[in-house]
């Protein structure tokens, strides 16, 4: 059959029979790079269309619906103009970080794609400490954001990007609460051991309430942290400051719109492969015909369908609710989601000792 | 005129908002002195649409100058026409067939219920919800094709005249505003689920922006704005003109007076509105819709004033007159303008968003305010 | 804050916003609430209502005669000079000299469409067209000439 596994195992083998391991691995990694750059272009395109033609249903109007049919290549039409803008570079900039920070968080977003796992056996790197790696290198974003905000030259950039890093910084550590939640059941840091654990259920059910209080608390850290709507007041239009990449236009600009994107895409992905089974059909214990059945649709349509369902979610908060401001946000996070991620926590580690999921 | 804030301290940032701004409704300049994030003085800068519209009308004649105050306040402009209509009547001595005085009333209650529907999405709007803003507008459509079907024109309707009104309703008029009212009452319902119960907007709003009742009487706030600090002030139950007397409907008053009051006395509004077009749509009176007046209106020489209930406030016409074709002076007093002076004192220390949110629940049309 | 409150305050807030988003849902599954219209494309099913005010036109029949006496008092009644007439002497049967309607000049771009001439008129000859895409690209193509060439008065109008 044709599944991803399959290819890349028949790749390989026909690079290490061609050339020597040390090349047969760089080039393999030149293959990765290319793949995973065009994995960016065909999510971007098909992220921001699927946003506007979501916010269209929900606001009783249609899409975009002229350029191409019903609409999809009018994120091509939107890139093409990006590309023809002047990018402009303001006086007294710093030069150096001012060009630099796009890349810093694109260069982020395409590190955490590491040790993700796409589909059976499509997986760039499975370290022993998957899960870790993720979070870290997920902290690294904020140096974009806060080089972005400086090196504008400008006091609305920079009061724009403090707040932004102040976000960002606050709502991680509930998204790691969450995340040792899923850790304590499973026992591993390593992204297959915990998709292979899933193999009789996903821990959304398994993991019955514990799990479900830490399944929403994560939905709504890495909504925070990506700067989404409701809590976008980093680059919320009708409020003063137009957030850190107001300075940017052109080529650049169009960098920090993807990376937003595909960073959502990334934590939908971290979402659905902790909570939802990543890759794993869904399973009910034994019973053996069923899954059976489940087993026949692809290992990749389930990932990409339960990613996209999440994104889905994301894109319904955004158009449904108001914005926060700067205090209530803050106060969100230290006064509510803390202590309630950290008594839930304590009930996981408790459930997962006594041995109390399914 | 710059008064002192008191001292002003290092780092007082001095910035402005607009003309050109997405949330000010308008070409509305404002000079905010801020300390970090709180805001220490606002200062409005008006004019940026101010068109001599009160010169203007000294060279138009009686007829020809109503056309005019559609374009103050746009959102409600039958209103602001009515208002005028009716001066001119004190001033002529005519009286308005009851035809004619209940087809004005009708209008005005549509009018008033479309002007708060924009306001609703444009408030969601401006808080950050994208949403309602759409679905406020379906609903202004479905008001904006009956008044295209009886008036002619969507939203500078020039209907009422001197005398009554110039045309007589459609046929279809009372079938469509029947269904019409049917359908809004299963909307509005959903307004209240998805803005009015929303933590979020609540957190926003609650607290916010507060402003006493003898401060909301002393700036000379009238309208919702003062109603949501518990100042009665509704023209149509203090002063009664045309058929109001003799309708059913309550004042709607709140006493907390922060931005949370004004909007809940808003959405009871709107009920209100439906309930007074309920009660009058069945009961439209036969006979001429206009009274008969001459072709060319002379007013003797005198001075008259009249006030409505604009969906904003209240609105006043003086009108001097020396006897001749053209007024000698003619004056509108427009709500904005009052409610707009109470800015400063409900933004200060507060932060820029919750700007946005007071700005919002003012309910400003700039061009109400410069004329 | 106790913690009966605390807790209840966040089960309140959850219902809240799961209301709300029940709402959107709901627009989001039902394709037929959509209402946009399609603009150029739905302009041969487009109707507008009749009494809509698009510009100003004259009524003429089929033997392109026209109800105008050139009485001025649409000019009159303007607000802001957007109608001008010029009147010519013709000749009667009888040989007396009257009045009657040389050009009637209307400038669309001054236009605001308030109706106070169709009111005025006495012999109800110009009305309210339903046409309001008047966009051009020679601003002289908006003063209009509103009676036809060639015609005249009808019988009996007076």
């Amino acid at each position: 059959m044709l599944s991803f596994e399959h290819i890349t195992q028949s790749i390989d083998a026909w690079l290490n029979g061609e050339f020597s391991p040390a090349v047969a691995v760089s080039l393999e990694g030149v293959i990765v790079g290319l793949c995973a750059i065009g994995l960016f272009a065909i999510l971007g395109l098909v992220l921001v269309l699927m946003e506007r033609k979501v916010s269209a249903r929900m606001q009783v109007r249609l899409g975009p619906n002229r350029v191409g049919p019903g609409g999809s290549l009018q994120t091509v039409a939107d890139t093409l103009k990006l590309a023809m803008k002047e990018g402009l570079t303001p006086s007294g900039a710093d030069k150096f970080l001012f060009n630099l920070a796009p890349y810093v968080v694109i260069a982020v977003a395409m590190l955490i794609l590491a040790p993700m796992a796409f589909a059976r056996g499509t997986q760039i790197w499975d370290l022993n400490i998957g899960v870790l790696y993720i979070s870290a290198i997920s902290s690294l974003s904020v140096i974009g954001i806060l080089m972005a905000g400086w090196a504008s030259n400008n006091k609305y950039s920079l009061l724009g990007a403090m707040r932004s890093g102040a976000q960002i910084v606050s709502y991680e550590l509930s998204a790691g609460i969450s995340v040792i939640s899923v850790v304590v059941l499973t026992g591993s840091l390593r992204i297959s051991d915990i998709i292979a654990s899933q193999q009789d259920g996903w821990w959304l059910f398994k993991g019955h309430i514990p799990a479900i209080v830490s399944f929403v608390i994560f939905i709504i850290a890495v909504t925070a942290e990506t700067n989404r709507a409701p809590f976008d007041l980093a680059e919320a239009e009708s409020e003063l400051t137009a957030g850190f990449h107001t300075e940017y236009s052109g080529m650049k600009f169009a960098l920090f719109f993807l990376a937003e994107y595909v960073n959502i895409f990334i934590v939908c992905g971290i979402a659905a492969t902790l909570y939802l089974g990543g890759w794993m059909p869904l399973h009910i214990g034994h019973w053996e015909v069923f899954n059976r059945v489940m087993d026949y649709i692809p290992s990749s349509l389930w990932f990409m369908g339960k990613t996209f369902f999440l994104i889905f979610v994301i894109m319904w908060f955004r158009w449904t609710f108001p914005r926060l401001r700067i205090d209530q946000l803050l106060n969100l996070e230290w006064k509510y989601l803390l202590p309630i991620s950290l008594l839930n926590l304590m009930l996981m580690t408790l459930v997962a000792i006594e041995g109390w999921y399914f | 005129m710059i008064e002192e804030i008191g001292t002003t301290e290092l780092g007082d940032l001095v910035i402005n908002v607009g003309p050109q701004h997405p949330s000010t409704h308008g070409v509305l300049h404002l000079v905010i002195t801020l300390n970090g994030e709180t805001i220490r003085k606002v200062e409005p800068h008006l004019g940026y649409i101010h068109r001599s519209i009160e010169k203007m009308c000294e060279s138009l004649s009686y007829r020809q100058f109503i056309y005019v105050t559609s374009r103050m306040d746009y959102l409600s402009s039958h209103i602001n026409n009515h208002a005028c209509a009716m001066c001119v009547e004190k001033g002529l001595q005519v009286e308005v067939p009851p035809r004619g005085r209940v087809i004005r009333v009708l209008m005005d209650e549509l009018t008033r219920l479309a002007s708060h529907q924009l306001w609703w999405g444009a408030m969601a709007m401006d808080v950050g919800a994208l949403t309602p803003f759409f679905h406020a507008f379906r609903e202004r459509e479905a008001i904006n094709d009956i008044m295209e079907e009886t008036c002619g024109a969507r939203l500078t309707m020039n209907y009422m005249v001197p005398g009554g009104v110039m045309a007589d309703i459609h046929p279809d008029f009372q079938k469509r505003v029947k269904e019409f009212i049917r359908f809004f009452r299963t909307k509005i319902d959903e307004y209240d689920e998805l803005v009015t119960g929303n933590i979020i907007f609540k957190n926003r709003m609650e607290g916010v922006g507060c402003l006493s009742a003898e401060d909301a009487v002393s700036f000379g706030c009238t309208g919702p704005t003062a109603r949501g600090s518990g100042v009665s002030c509704d023209v149509r139950k203090l002063y009664p003109y045309e058929v109001y007397g003799n309708l059913a409907f309550e004042e709607v008053k709140e006493t907390a007076g922060d931005c949370y009051a004004r909007y809940l006395v808003r959405m009871q509004e709107m009920r209100q509105s439906l309930s007074i077009i309920e009660q009058l749509i069945d009961n439209i009176p036969e006979g001429d819709f206009q009274a008969k007046t001459k072709a060319v209106l002379k007013l003797p020489k005198g001075e008259w004033y009249t006030r409505v209930e604009t969906a904003r406030g209240e609105f006043g016409v003086y009108i001097i007159s020396e006897g001749g074709m053209t007024p000698y002076r003619i004056k509108f007093r427009s709500p904005g303008f009052s409610n707009l002076s109470a800015l400063d004192h409900m933004a200060r220390g507060h932060k820029i968003g919750d700007l946005v949110a007071i700005m919002g629940t003012l309910d400003l049309v700039i061009p109400d305010i410069d004329r | 804050m106790s913690v009966k409150k605390y807790i209840s305050d966040v089960f309140g807030a959850i219902r809240s916003l799961l209301k709300g988003m029940r709402l959107t849902g709901y627009y989001f599954t039902h394709r037929r609430e959509i209402i946009t219209q399609q603009y150029p494309d739905n302009r041969l099913e487009m109707k507008l209502p009749e009494r809509f005010r698009g510009e100003v036109v004259m009524l003429h029949d089929e033997n392109n005669e026209h109800a105008c006496t050139g009485c001025t008092a649409c000019e009159l009644a303007c607000p802001n000079g957007t109608i001008k007439i010029i009147t010519k002497f013709d000749m009667t049967p009888e040989g007396k000299k009257k009045k009657a309607l040389d050009t009637f000049i209307y400038h669309l771009e001054l236009c605001t469409m308030c109706n106070l001439c169709i009111e005025a008129c006495p012999t109800d000859a110009i009305k309210m067209a339903q046409n309001f895409e008047h966009s051009v690209y020679d601003r002289s193509q908006l003063t209009k000439k509103l009676n036809k060439p060639g015609s005249k008065i009808r019988e009996g109008v007076e």
